[in-house]
Order: structure tokens, then sequence, then C-alpha cells
């Protein structure tokens, strides 16, 4: 039988039973629109937080108290073993290093925010004038924190645009007094809005000078350290730099982690994309179900279809050619079904984008690629056995049943 | 013995000891017992018997549907009972033609699509197809029927249509079981002439039937019992002899 004969022959016979035909293109295609739709969700969840992570601020490397890694045998291990605290000193002594071209110290804790009778519990960050360049804020009123010791600042604070608006809903909020715990704030700045970063919201920050941050929760100690490098080049070398420096005035232990935000990246990057494989892997099992369901379907077409095959038969078709009529029309309806779900799967991709606009769902490549591919391979596998069957059925006891 | 005149040189067809068992539970039925039998080409012959008695099974055998459990069958000189399922499928492609009682038309094929169904089986190109199908929708008078699909066409129109699809590979033997067993009485004998219009073009014909009238018109006539042949018969001068008498 040639080709086309046999392309045609399989087309005539999906269609001379639509309710089947529909029946099994909707499986494949309830298959393949969930790995496409599930995986569209999967990567859109790396991208997204891809996205927010570089919104933190470029050539980003952060320094955190303690060691998260092995670092092996040096001088130091003999001293000591608690891990020294991060304080101002080594976040200025920072500054020394060739790659670095910004240093922010950030103290970080909560307290109740006053203005007059309203009270609200916040997160109060304490940081220098450095903080906004390396976040890349931006500013809707008045100016951030001034340059100043930092050993010494000023009682001003900048507030977000979120808290700005709970605690002066119907004043202008420059030049107002808010007070934390027992000291009060001249408010000089307001935050635009920008959503939240790094787990906190910025909208609900309010940023005061760092000596007062720490003063306030009576420590000396830092949370991190921003620095930022001078270019994307140089964050290597920084990220050494800052290592070396907060050693040597570490007494040459190793007790802080520096990372970098494309360390942090990639490992987010890594996470998340394991986790697309896996959901869509997941959804790998409804093409798995799929393919049984053609194997269902045909294996009652064939059934039904005793009298036409034991019929193509007595004409002359050999086994082979009647197995390849049933393969080929497994196959074309996997394949119309996979297509009709990865409409489907866009279209529900779409939905979500729709729904949540800041939620980047589009299917990888990658996983369109498996998913139609899966949806084809399960459906000739699965069509295999009954094409078997088909051709293996006796021609007389096929054509004495009606 | 049940032979034909015909000397052996001469057989198209050649049955040597054919067995058929089949078995229900634990009943054992002998369909063919011990066939001897020899057709020459051309021949048009009419198998006749009561139900059970090995008809339909005789003519599976003959169409290579079925395989016998003993003896030979020569088909033009080739033993074809130690044939290979797809090489007895080449055989019946190129050799045999069937005509069944019920049509069995593909019911979403129409007229057209239905006669050509043996050619696109064989991988024939496609110009030639339509060639062979226009000729054979003329010269079986459903010119105007080849769109029509199986359900849209008269009995007497289906059973010309599955004739024509039965000849249009040109076989050398045709074999009808009941061809006229869902006819009236017009149409089938309607369709009896068609096939002895065959006939005389060449084609042996081999009908198996429970309509004496119709038995009565072929010029010979096995009588089948128990799997066997009872009677072998040959029409001369009207009336029916036994052939070894």
């Amino acid at each position: 039988m040639r080709t086309r004969d046999l392309l045609s022959f399989a087309v005539g016979a999906a269609r001379g039973n639509r309710v089947r035909t529909a029946l099994l293109m909707l499986a494949m295609a309830i298959g393949v629109a969930a790995v496409v739709t599930l995986t569209a969700l999967g990567d859109g969840a790396r991208r997204y937080v891809v996205r927010e992570f570089s919104a933190i601020g470029s050539n980003l490397v952060i320094v955190l108290p303690g060691r998260t890694e092995t670092g092996g045998i040096n001088p130091g291990s003999f001293v000591s073993t608690t891990p020294r605290d991060l304080t101002v000193d080594d976040a200025l002594a920072l500054l020394r290093a060739p790659a670095v071209q910004r240093v922010a110290p950030l103290a970080v804790g909560t307290s109740e925010l006053s203005v007059g009778g309203k009270l609200r519990e916040g997160m109060v960050v304490g940081s220098t004038a450095e903080f906004i360049e390396v976040r890349q804020f931006k500013m809707a009123q008045g100016q951030f924190l001034p340059r100043e010791d930092w050993n010494r600042g000023s009682q001003v604070m900048v507030i977000g645009a979120k808290l700005r608006a709970e605690l002066f809903p119907n004043e202008p909020a420059l030049g107002q007094f808010v007070r934390v715990g027992d000291r009060r704030f001249r408010v000089i700045g307001v935050l635009a809005a920008t959503g939240s970063g790094l787990g906190m919201n910025t909208d609900e920050l309010a940023v005061v000078p760092v000596s007062l941050a720490q003063a306030m929760f009576n420590t000396n100690t830092l949370f991190r350290i921003l620095v930022e490098a001078r270019n994307r080049d140089a964050i290597e070398p920084a990220k050494r730099q800052v290592s070396e420096i907060i050693q040597q005035r570490h007494d040459g232990e190793q007790d802080v982690t520096v990372i970098t935000q494309d360390a942090m990246l990639a490992t987010f990057d890594k996470l998340l994309g394991t986790l697309t494989l896996g959901v869509a892997g997941i959804a790998a099992i409804s093409l798995a179900v799929a393919g049984i369901l053609v194997m269902n379907v045909m294996l009652v077409s064939v059934a039904q279809r005793r009298s036409e095959i034991g019929l193509l038969k007595a004409l002359g078709a050999s086994g082979a050619t009647i197995r390849a009529a049933f393969l080929v029309e497994a196959a074309l309806l996997s394949a119309a079904g996979a297509l009709f779900g990865y409409a489907l799967g866009l279209a529900g991709a779409a939905l979500i984008r729709a729904l949540y606009p800041v939620f980047p769902a589009y299917p990888p490549d990658w996983a369109v690629l498996a998913g139609l591919g899966t949806a084809l391979f399960t459906g000739v596998l699965f069509g295999v056995l009954p094409a078997r069957n088909a051709a293996r059925l006796d021609p007389v006891t096929a054509l004495a049943k009606r | 013995m049940a032979t034909s005149g015909a000397s052996a040189s001469e057989a198209q067809i050649e049955l040597q000891g054919i067995e058929r068992v089949f078995h229900l539970g634990d009943s054992v039925v002998h369909a063919l017992a011990g066939i001897d039998l020899r057709i020459t080409a051309g021949e048009y012959i009419a198998v006749m018997g009561p139900s059970g008695s090995g008809k339909s099974t005789l003519l599976n055998v003959l169409g290579l549907l079925d395989r016998p459990d003993a003896g030979h069958y020569r088909l033009e000189g080739r033993d074809v009972t130690t044939l290979s399922p797809d090489e007895q499928a080449h055989v019946r492609s190129l050799r045999i033609g069937f005509v069944f009682q019920s049509f069995h038309l593909v019911p979403r094929l129409t007229a057209a699509e239905n006669i050509a169904l043996p050619m696109v089986l064989a991988g024939l190109p496609a110009r030639e197809r339509d060639q062979r199908v226009r000729q054979a929708l003329d010269g079986f008078g459903l010119a105007d029927r080849a769109d029509h699909r199986p359900d849209q066409l008269s009995g007497g129109q289906r059973q010309r249509v599955a004739i024509a699809r039965a000849t249009i590979m040109q076989p050398a033997m045709l074999l009808a079981d009941e061809p006229t067993g869902n006819l009236d009485r017009a149409t089938g004998e309607e369709v009896v002439h068609l096939l002895e219009q065959l006939n005389s073009g060449g084609v042996a014909l081999l009908v198996v039937t429970h309509d004496a009238a119709m038995g009565a018109r072929a010029r010979r006539r096995l009588l089948m019992e128990d799997g066997a042949i009872r009677h072998d018969q040959l029409m001369r001068d009207g009336v029916f002899h036994d052939a070894h008498a």
C-alpha cells in the first residue's frame, strides 16, 4: 500500500467514527496541554524569581556573618571557633578593596513606629547614604539619608511608599516626626513604590542611619554588608578581596559568607529549573494515561471493525499493511491531539499571564518539544498492540461476525 | 471419487484429501472430511447442501482464508497450503475475488472507493486505479453512483459494487457465498446474470447457494453433506449427471 493511500485510508477511518476520534484526540490534547501549561507555570516561576533578584541591584556582592561552607584549616581555626560579628568598621574597611565601588552596611530589626496616636509595627533598616545607590531605589519625595560619619548619624528617616500612606494618609510626610521606641526621627524622604525584593517589602521599610539603628536595637553587629563591585567583571575580584579583608580583620578566620547575586541567581535558576522538570514529569504521567486511552480506544476500534479487517484480508491485504494502517491511524490521531493540546496549553499559559501580569508564564521550548514528542511516541507505542491484534485477526471469523 | 472430466494438466485448482476440523468444546466437527476436487479454468460450479455441510468452509479454504488441517491444495500448479499468510494474501490479491452474501462494503467509502480498495491495497498507482474504476463503473452500470456511499445504494447496486470490487484485479477465480441471499428475486437474478457474464469471460465461478433454481443454472453442481462431496454432477442435455457415473 502506498504511503499516500495509507494516510488517506487512516484519515478516512478516523473520520468514520467521530466520537472515537474526538475522544482520543481530547485525551492526547489534555496530556499535552497539561505539560505545556504546567511547565509554563514552573518556568514562569523561575523567570519571576530571576527577575526579582536582578531587581535587587546590579553587580551586588553580599556579606553575611557565619560560615556556610567548609573552608579547611587556617591559623584562625586554632584561636577561636565562634564566628565574629560583622561591624560597621568591617564595612568601612571594605572600601579599601580596589574592585569595590560602594558599600552599604545593613542592620535590621522590627520596632513600633508611632505618629500622633497611630501605632504600627514596622521593619527598621539601619544603613547609610550608599544604600539607595547600591539597591537602585528611586525617591518619590525628599532626599535619602545624608552622607555623614557612619558612626554618628542624624535623627532622620526615609520611609517606604506604603508606610507613608498609612502613617500620613492626609498630610505631607516630609518634615513630620516619627517616634521609634524612645527616639524621634524627622522624615526627610519617601521611597518610590517598588514592590518586594530580597524577601522584604521595600514599600514598608523605614530607613534610618546605621549607628542609630544599632543603638536602638542595642547591638553593634550588622545583618548584612551590601557591596557593589565596580562592574560586572569586577564581581569575582570584589568577592575575593572582600573575603580577604574580612579574614584579616577577623584574626585570619574565614567566618563570613560572601555570596554574589550571580551565585544566588544560578542557585535559584537551577532549583526552579529542576522544579519545572519535576512538574513536567508529573504532567507527562497524563500523557502516559492518554497513551493507555489510545490503546483502549484502538482496541475497541479493532473489535468494532472486525469485519472490515476481515474484508481487507480477503481482498489481499497483508498483515503488515493492516498493522501499518492502524499504526498510522493511532499516530495521526495522537499528532492531531498533540497539536490541539499544544494550542490549548498556550491558551492556558496566556490565561495565566492575563490573570497575573507580573508572572511570565511562557512554556519553555524544550517542554513543548518533549510534550509533542512524547505524545506521538506514546500514541504509536500504545497503538502497536491493537495494530498487531488487527493484523493477527483470523479472516474467516472476522468476516463471519457482523 | 469426485473428479471432473478434465485431465490433470488442465486443472486450475486441485484439492487432495483436504480436512478441516473444528473443536467446539469437547466435540470435534469435521467441517471438511477428505475432499478431493479438480476445477479447470473458467468452470461454473454451484456448491449446494444443507447448513453445516461444509460449503462455506470449502469456499474459505479455496479462497485461502482458512487453512486445511490436512491435505494439499494446488492452485495453478503451485502448492499454496504451505505458503506464509502474507504470501497467501498476495495470491488472494492477484488471483481470487470474493463476493459475500452481506456485500461487506466499507460503509465510509464511496462506491468508487470501495471498488478501488483491492488496487489500493496492492499498491497500484492512482492513475491506473482511476481508469480501471471508471471502466468498472461503466461496465456494471454504476456510473451515476460513483460518489454514493453504500447506505445510499440499493441492495442490487451494493452487490454490483461488491462484484466490481471482486473482479477489479482480474482474478482467475470468483468465489461467491450466497451472493443473492440478501436480495429479492428480480435483483438476485440480475446479479446472477452479471456473474455468469463474467464467467463467460473466462473467470472460474464458484457459487455457494441454497437456491435450487440458481444451482440449476451452473454447468457443474457439487452436493455436499457432512463435510464431504456426495455428488459431483455435470449438466448434460439440461439434466445433471454424476460426473463419474
